[in-house]
C-alpha cells in the first residue's frame, strides 16, 4: 500500500495517496474544481489556471491539477479570491476566441461554453486586440482553425504522449503563440496520420472533422443516384449517445431505421466486409507461415491511421503489412462490383456512403488502388458524429425509431466482424478462422480473452494442433512504435500483428462523439463501447467470420475462393513510401 | 525544403561533431541549436530536421524552440545586420521613423534580409545607450542620434 497522505480541504479532513494530485483528492472528497486544460492521463500541465485553488501558507494560487498534496495541507477550493481568479482567466480566455457559438458544431457542447456559463463570465469583459488566422482546411479529413483555439494544449498532449507522432505544438512566444506545425506548414505537408483523436479532445470548435454531410444530402436529393450506406461495428455501440443513450449502449437497430427513414435506398452493415477482411487476410496469413520468404510478423491493415504511420515512419517495413483492402474499402469494392453486376445497377449511378468512428477513413477514401469497378470504392465516409448531425438535421429521433434491420442480401455480419471496434478484435475474429482452418475442427473456447482488454501490448500463444501462432496486439502508434523498433531489432517474436491507431480501437476513434473531460477524467468511454460489442457477440447466432452465408454467397458466386485472382483485384490494395516533409 | 539551403562541407563536419558531443548531454535541444546558428547562421528546415533526427524527437519540437526564443533566426542573415532600437526613449526621439525609411529604402521588413544577402533589418530592444537615442548599430558599429536624413548616409557606407 502507499504511503497515507492527510490534508484538509475546505476544512474537511481528506487521506489519499501519496503523490496523488489536489484536484483528484478534492474530486474524492466530493468538492469540484472546474478544468479546462486538464486530462486525465494524458495531460497536467496547468497552463490555463481555472482549476486554481487557495492553500493555506502560499502567497499564490495553486494549479490543483498539477499541485501534489502533502501531509497537513490546508485547501480552499471556492474562496471569493479562487472565483474571481477563475471568472477574470475565463473572460481573458474568451477576449481572444472567436466568438461564432450561434453557427460552431460545437455550441452545446463546449466546455468553454459551459464554464462561462458556470461563471457568470461577461464574454466582452476585455475587448482588445484578437488574432487573425487562416483555418487549416487543406487535407480531407480535419479543419483546423486557431481563431477558436484556447491554446489548452491536449491536443498537442495527444499527438506527442498517446500517438507519438508530435507533428503539433506550440510555435511563437506570448501573445503570438498558436498551435501549429513545424515552419507554419499545413496539415497536408507534414507527417499527420489523420487519427482524429486531436479533435477528440479540443474543449472548443477548433478541431472538427471535414463536413461531408451536405454530399449525403444531395445525393439522397437525386432521383437517379442509388444510394448505398454501410455502418462500421462501433458506429451502433456510439451514435445512441447523441441521442441520450448511457456511453455503450448498443442501438443498431434504431440506427438502422434511422438511416433508412433518411431516403438511402440500402441499408447494409460493414460488417459483412470486416469478414471478408479476415477470409482475405487468414488465408493471407496462412500462406505466409508456409512460405520461408514471406515477410512475418504479417501485420494488419484496416486502420487507414496506422498505414499512413507506417508509410511516413516505417517505410522499410511495408512489406510486413497484409495487402488486404480494410473493411470499408472491401465493402465499396463489393457494392459496385458484385452487388452492382447482380442487381444490374450501373456502378457510375451509385453512391456509396460509409459511416465510420473514424476521420482517417476519409483520407483512405482518397488513396490509390481503392477504385476496383473503376469508380471510386467509397464515395462519401461520415463519422458516428456527422451521421447524427445529419439525421438532427432531418428532424429524425434515433431514440423513438423501431428495431430495424439491415438490408439482405449483403447485409448480414458475423459477430467477429463486429468484434473490429474494439483493439484486439480483428485477431480474435481471425483466430476463430485460422484455427478451424488449421485444425479442422472449432476451438475449445470461441472467446480468445487474452487479446481482450486495454492493456497497450498483449501477446498470446496460440496453439492450433502443434502448431504455435504467436500474436501481438498493439493500440495507440506509441505502442505500434515499440512493436516496430522489435522488427527492427529482430526481437519481435510474433507471426501475426494487430495494430489500431486509437486508444482502445475503433470504438474510441476520431470520428466518434465528443465527451467534456469531466465525462472522459472519470469514465473509460473506450472500455463501456467495447463490452457493448462483445456483449452483442456473445449471443449472436454466426460468431466466426467464414460461417457468414453472405461470405459463402460472395465466394461461390465471385470470388472463387480466398485470395484468389479475382479477391487480388477486388479486395486487395498496395502502399506507398511516403516523405515526411515534402 | 527551403530549396537554397546548402551547408558547405566544413559547417556539415563542424555540426557533426556538435551533435555527437550532445550525444551524452541531459537537454541538448537548446544547445543544439544555438550551436546550430553558430555554425550556419541560421536555422533552415534541413538543419531543424538534422536535430530532431538526432536526439529523435518531432520536427514541431524543435521549431517550437526556435520560434520561442528570440536569439534565433529562421532566415539566413545579411553580410550586414542593422538593429534599430524600438527602446521607450529611442522610439519617443523617433527611431519608429528611422527604421520606416529603412524598410523604404531597402524593400524589406523588420526581420527580414535583402535578397541579395546584404543586409538584414532588426527592430531590437533597449540596447542598453539611451544617452544617444535614437541609436542603432550595424554589426558591432554603434550609430547615435540618428535622425531620418542620415539612413542615406549610413547605407552608402557599406556600399561595397
Amino acid at each position: 500500500m502507499k504511503k497515507q497522505v492527510t490534508l484538509k480541504i475546505n476544512n474537511v479532513p481528506v487521506t489519499v495517496d501519496e503523490g496523488t494530485r489536489v484536484l483528484d483528492a478534492a474530486r474524492a472528497a466530493g468538492f469540484h474544481i472546474p478544468t479546462l486544460c486538464y486530462l486525465k492521463d494524458v495531460t497536467n500541465d496547468g497552463s490555463c489556471r481555472v482549476c486554481v485553488v487557495e492553500i493555506k501558507g502560499m502567497r499564490n494560487l495553486a494549479a490543483s491539477c498539477s499541485t501534489v498534496v502533502r501531509e497537513g495541507m490546508e485547501v480552499f477550493t471556492n474562496t471569493p479570491k479562487v472565483k474571481k481568479s477563475r471568472k477574470t482567466t475565463i473572460e481573458l480566455i474568451l477576449s481572444n476566441h472567436e466568438k461564432k457559438c450561434l453557427s460552431c458544431v460545437r455550441s452545446g457542447n463546449c466546455e468553454l461554453q459551459a464554464l462561462s456559463l458556470e461563471y457568470g463570465c461577461d464574454p466582452v469583459a476585455y475587448e482588445g486586440v484578437t488574432k487573425k488566422y487562416l483555418p487549416d482546411d487543406t487535407n480531407p479529413y480535419l479543419v483546423r482553425d486557431n481563431n477558436k483555439c484556447i491554446l489548452c494544449r491536449r491536443c498537442v498532449a495527444v499527438c506527442n504522449k498517446i500517438q507519438g507522432v508530435g507533428v503539433i505544438g506550440p510555435n511563437g512566444r506570448g501573445f503570438n503563440t498558436h498551435i501549429g506545425c513545424a515552419f507554419e506548414r499545413s496539415l497536408d505537408t507534414v507527417p499527420c496520420v489523420a487519427c482524429g483523436q486531436c479533435i477528440n479532445v479540443c474543449p472548443v470548435g477548433a478541431l472538427t472533422e471535414r463536413d461531408n454531410t451536405h454530399e449525403v444530402l444531395e445525393a439522397l436529393a437525386d432521383p437517379d443516384k442509388y444510394v448505398i450506406i454501410g455502418t462500421a461495428p462501433s458506429v451502433r455501440v456510439a451514435i445512441g449517445e447523441e441521442f441520450g443513450y448511457p456511453i455503450g449502449t448498443d442501438t443498431e437497430g434504431k440506427m438502422v431505421s434511422a438511416i433508412k427513414a433518411l431516403g438511402a435506398d440500402k441499408v447494409f452493415d460493414v460488417d459483412m466486409a470486416a469478414d471478408m477482411t479476415i477470409m482475405e487476410e487468414g488465408y493471407e496469413f496462412l500462406a505466409r507461415l508456409k512460405d520461408a520468404d514471406a515477410k512475418l510478423p504479417m501485420i494488419t491493415s484496416c486502420s487507414p491511421g496506422w498505414i499512413r504511420y507506417i508509410e511516413y515512419y516505417y517505410p522499410e517495413l511495408i512489406g510486413h503489412l497484409s495487402t488486404c483492402k480494410s473493411p470499408q474499402q472491401m465493402f465499396g469494392a463489393i457494392m459496385k462490383t458484385y452487388y452492382a453486376e447482380k442487381f444490374g445497377i450501373d456502378p457510375a449511378k451509385m453512391v456509396v456512403v460509409a459511416v465510420m468512428p473514424c476521420t482517417a477513413k476519409k483520407f483512405e477514401r482518397t488513396r490509390e488502388h481503392q477504385s476496383a469497378s473503376g469508380y471510386p470504392d467509397i464515395d462519401v465516409v461520415l463519422t458516428t458524429r456527422e451521421l447524427a448531425k445529419l439525421l438532427k438535421s432531418q428532424g429524425i429521433d434515433l431514440s423513438k425509431m423501431p428495431n430495424g434491420e439491415f438490408d439482405n442480401p449483403i447485409g448480414e455480419g458475423s459477430s467477429a466482424g463486429l468484434l473490429f471496434g474494439a483493439t484486439g478484435g480483428v485477431m480474435e475474429a481471425a483466430l476463430r478462422t485460422v484455427y478451424e482452418v488449421v485444425t479442422g475442427k472449432e476451438p475449445e473456447k470461441l472467446d480468445f480473452k487474452a487479446v481482450r482488454g486495454t492493456k497497450g501490448i498483449k501477446t498470446a500463444v496460440i496453439d492450433m494442433n502443434g502448431t504455435k501462432v504467436k500474436v501481438a496486439v498493439a493500440h495507440t502508434l506509441q505502442n505500434a512504435k515499440t512493436i516496430m523498433e522489435q522488427i527492427k531489432a529482430g526481437t519481435a517474436d510474433y507471426q501475426f500483428v494487430e495494430i489500431m491507431t486509437c486508444p482502445g480501437g475503433c470504438v474510441n476513434g476520431g470520428g466518434q462523439p465528443i465527451h467534456s473531460a469531466k465525462v472522459l477524467n472519470t469514465t473509460d468511454i473506450k472500455t463501456l463501447r467495447a463490452k457493448a460489442i462483445y456483449k452483442s457477440d456473445k449471443k449472436a447466432k454466426i460468431r466466426k467470420c467464414h460461417e457468414n452465408p453472405v461470405v459463402k454467397k460472395l465466394y461461390s458466386e465471385y470470388f472463387g475462393e480466398p485470395n484468389s485472382h479475382k479477391a487480388h483485384e477486388v479486395l486487395h490494395t498496395e502502399y506507398k513510401k511516403r516523405t515526411k516533409f515534402e | 525544403m527551403s530549396n537554397n539551403f546548402v551547408g558547405t562541407a566544413e559547417q556539415d563536419k563542424a555540426f557533426d561533431e556538435v551533435l555527437k558531443e550532445l550525444e551524452s548531454v541531459p537537454g541538448p535541444l537548446m544547445k543544439a541549436l544555438q550551436k546550430a546558428q553558430e555554425i550556419y547562421g541560421y536555422l533552415p528546415i534541413e538543419v531543424q530536421t538534422r536535430i530532431a533526427d538526432k536526439f529523435d524527437v518531432p520536427l514541431e519540437e524543435i521549431y517550437g524552440i526556435a520560434t520561442f526564443y528570440s536569439q534565433f533566426n529562421l532566415n539566413p542573415k545579411g553580410k550586414y545586420t542593422i538593429g534599430i532600437c524600438l527602446g521607450t526613449a529611442c522610439y519617443v526621439k523617433g527611431s519608429g521613423d528611422v527604421l520606416n525609411k529603412f524598410k523604404e529604402k531597402l524593400g524589406i521588413d523588420a526581420g527580414q534580409t535583402t535578397p541579395d544577402r546584404k543586409f538584414t533589418l532588426d527592430a531590437t530592444r533597449c540596447i542598453g545607450c539611451c544617452g544617444l537615442a535614437p541609436v542603432l548599430t550595424v554589426n558591432e558599429e554603434v550609430y547615435g542620434k540618428v535622425t531620418v536624413d542620415d539612413v542615406d548616409k549610413i547605407l552608402a557606407k557599406y556600399n561595397d
